[in-house]
């Protein structure tokens, strides 16, 4: 089984440098594997040049999938930290 | 104010055809420091041991992070907490799995120095972000670049960051390119401001220097002259101008400026957060005028209580064809997220007389200022006011939004105005999307018809707003346009005054509020006139607020 939630990205800058560091450091707490998707690419959450790379902008919708032992409390702190800190 | 004219002594390092850009305002006047950050080059060798080579790039990738932990407390405790987070950021690039494997499989496969390593794939993950569409994502491969060379320097057993050599006296910064940890590692009491040859606005140094309230000039490019350490220079981040060894008349004239600029600093600190109130109580709501969301960020900075005036004609002069509701609704949408709870006032397409856009196919008129302008075309052409319409309801929901009719002559076309808003609330309405519906609708009064007919007019609308130009032009019949006509245009002319206070006056009578939102509104020498008539809302250029605010409170 797999968690899976979508969030729209509401910082003006997008997911840029800072922001992008904060949800890497925030992945790493988990031991679940957590992927971001968006427009057809996925990265590894615990990759900033990943995160980054993903160019998102303000107002695009990211797919989280989560999957592992801590999922089902990962996804629901990640979706939470998501939408106060992005 | 024109730049001093290029028969002055002063060597002009860039001039308005240069890529030069103001990132951070003020002024700064002394000597120029230089700083020798240019990229160098990075041997290529071939090693015997790879695995111990790994080692050796493991171990001065960890030292790296040291200093950063180290860098990251001292920008906390300077700058606070928010600019410090970068750091971390950066901590995080030097332990990506990504960027650790492609320097060790380098190493690995092709045998080469680590310092060689980690120079080309800084160089590879750099071009993939410069060759992102984002102008902020751009900006971080200098990020990508800095963190590595931080490597390369511990690997080369250089000292990281910038070395601070002269103990006396503040300069101001000259160099190619500066990184963000270049940045706050300069002893801030020593710097006066900043000059790059490369970087961007989005740069960590364009943004710290705003913080540390330094001013900053980025792009100089091929103006940039190492042999200028030393020299005398005054620098404006406002316009993006650099003299170096400036003449007296230059020297003169911007010690005037800085003092301007400081006492202008030293007002918004006096006056942010302050009530706009007169001795006697009176209040009045002190709004800013915009012409682009990009202005959103002046308005905030000169603390205005609101936005007295959105032109929404950048919209359509900046586009080669009429722009969509998506375009129109993220740029509303931006405006009122940004003020969050404070008013924004959004006036509908003011297209003709002297704002012309080519693909309206406006035909060519003898008298454009009395011609098919503004709600004139929105009237008989709903099918392009209904695309802006939608677009302000759909971004109601994200602020405070209100509707600004232009050029109103009669009941009638306020009618059929908000007839049309009815029309697309409804629509909207059936395809289930929000929007507030107690949204203020309010007009410009421009024309003397619309003061003549304002009790009528009042109880059609939710506010009224003065545009003091046109309202001279057509009360005083002289075309603003016509540079000949100044003693005849009297924007204090006892006329346009009384216009003024009829307007305000009926608008009381009504209920709704009255306000200002031309030039006249700034003008500190009818202040006293305005706060007689009664005016509730005065909306000014984002400078002019403080000043008005001073004016407002010692009345």
């Amino acid at each position: 089984m797999s968690q899976e939630f979508t969030f729209t990205v509401s910082d003006p800058e997008g997911m840029h440098a800072r922001p992008a560091g904060l949800l890497v450091a925030k992945a790493q707490q988990y031991d679940s594997t957590i992927i971001v998707s968006h427009d057809g690419k996925s990265v590894d959450a615990k990759r900033i040049f990943g995160v980054m790379g993903l160019g998102v902008k303000q107002g695009d919708e990211v797919t989280v999938k989560v999957q592992g032992n801590d999922e089902v409390n990962a996804a629901a702190e990640f979706e939470q930290f998501l939408k106060e800190n992005l | 104010m024109p730049p001093p004219n290029s028969s002055s002594s002063s060597r002009r390092t860039c001039d308005e055809n240069d890529t030069s850009v103001g990132v951070s305002a003020g002024i700064a006047i002394g000597a120029i420091r230089v700083l020798d950050t240019a990229d160098h080059a990075v041997e290529r060798r071939v090693v015997d041991d790879p695995q111990a080579e790994v080692e050796r790039f493991r171990a001065a990738r960890d030292a790296a992070v040291a200093q950063l932990k180290q860098l990251r407390d001292k920008t906390a405790a300077e700058f606070g907490e928010g600019k410090a987070e970068l750091f971390d950021t950066h901590q995080l690039m030097l332990r990506d799995p990504d960027y650790v494997e492609s320097i060790e499989d380098l190493i690995a496969q092709s045998k080469v120095n680590a310092e060689y390593a980690v120079n080309s794939t800084a160089e590879q993950f750099a071009a993939m972000f410069a060759a992102m569409d984002n102008s902020y994502m751009q900006a971080r491969a200098a990020d990508v670049k800095d963190v590595s060379h931080r490597v390369i320097n511990v690997l080369e057993g250089k000292r990281g960051g910038v070395a601070d050599e002269d103990g006396g006296e503040s300069r101001i910064i000259l160099a190619e390119d500066l990184a963000p940890s270049e940045t706050v590692q300069l002893d801030r009491a020593k710097v006066l401001g900043f000059v790059t040859a490369k970087g961007s606005a989005n740069s960590h140094t364009a943004i710290l220097a705003r913080t540390m309230g330094l001013p900053a000039i980025i792009g100089i490019g091929d103006a940039f002259d190492p042999a200028d350490d030393g020299h005398a220079a005054v620098i404006d981040g406002t316009s993006g101008l650099v003299f170096v060894d400036p003449d007296e008349k230059t020297l003169a004239e911007y010690q005037g400026r800085k003092a301007k600029y400081e006492e202008h600093l030293r007002l918004l600190q006096e006056l942010k957060g302050k009530p706009t109130e007169t001795k006697s109580g009176q209040k009045v709501r002190l709004y800013a005028n915009i012409g682009r969301p990009s202005d959103v960020a002046a308005v905030l900075a000169n603390d205005a209580e609101g936005i007295g005036l959105f032109r929404s004609e950048f919209l359509y002069l900046e586009s080669e064809d009429y722009p969509t509701e998506e375009f129109q609704f993220q740029a509303y949408k931006e405006v009122a997220q940004k003020m969050g709870d404070r008013l924004v006032v959004i006036r509908t397409l003011d297209i003709g007389a002297d704002k012309q856009v080519g693909y309206f196919n406006l035909e060519h008129e003898a008298n454009p200022a009395l011609g098919y302008r503004a709600i004139r075309i929105c009237l008989t052409r709903p099918e392009i006011f209904k695309v802006q319409l939608r677009a302000l309801l759909r971004a109601s929901v994200y602020g405070n939004i209100a509707i600004m009719l232009p050029m109103i002559t009669s009941v009638q076309e306020v009618r059929d105005a908000k007839q049309i808003l009815e029309e697309v609330k409804n629509e909207l309405r059936g395809e289930h999307i929000d929007f507030n519906e107690h949204i203020q609708v309010g007009i410009m009064i421009e024309t003397p018809a619309s003061v003549i007919m304002a009790d009528e007019l009042a109880a059609e609308v939710d506010f009224f707003s003065i545009g003091t130009n046109d309202l001279t032009q057509y009360t005083l019949a002289c075309d603003r346009q016509n540079p000949n006509l100044g003693r005849f245009a009297d924007t204090h002319s006892p006329a346009v005054l009384r216009m003024i206070k009829m307007a305000t006056e009926a608008a009381h009578r009504h209920g709704i509020w009255c306000g200002i939102c031309g030039e006249l509104g700034a003008d500190l020498s009818l202040t006293d006139t305005f706060l007689e008539i009664g005016l509730d809302e005065l909306s000014v250029s984002p400078t002019s607020v403080l000043p008005l605010r001073n004016a407002i409170r010692n009345h």
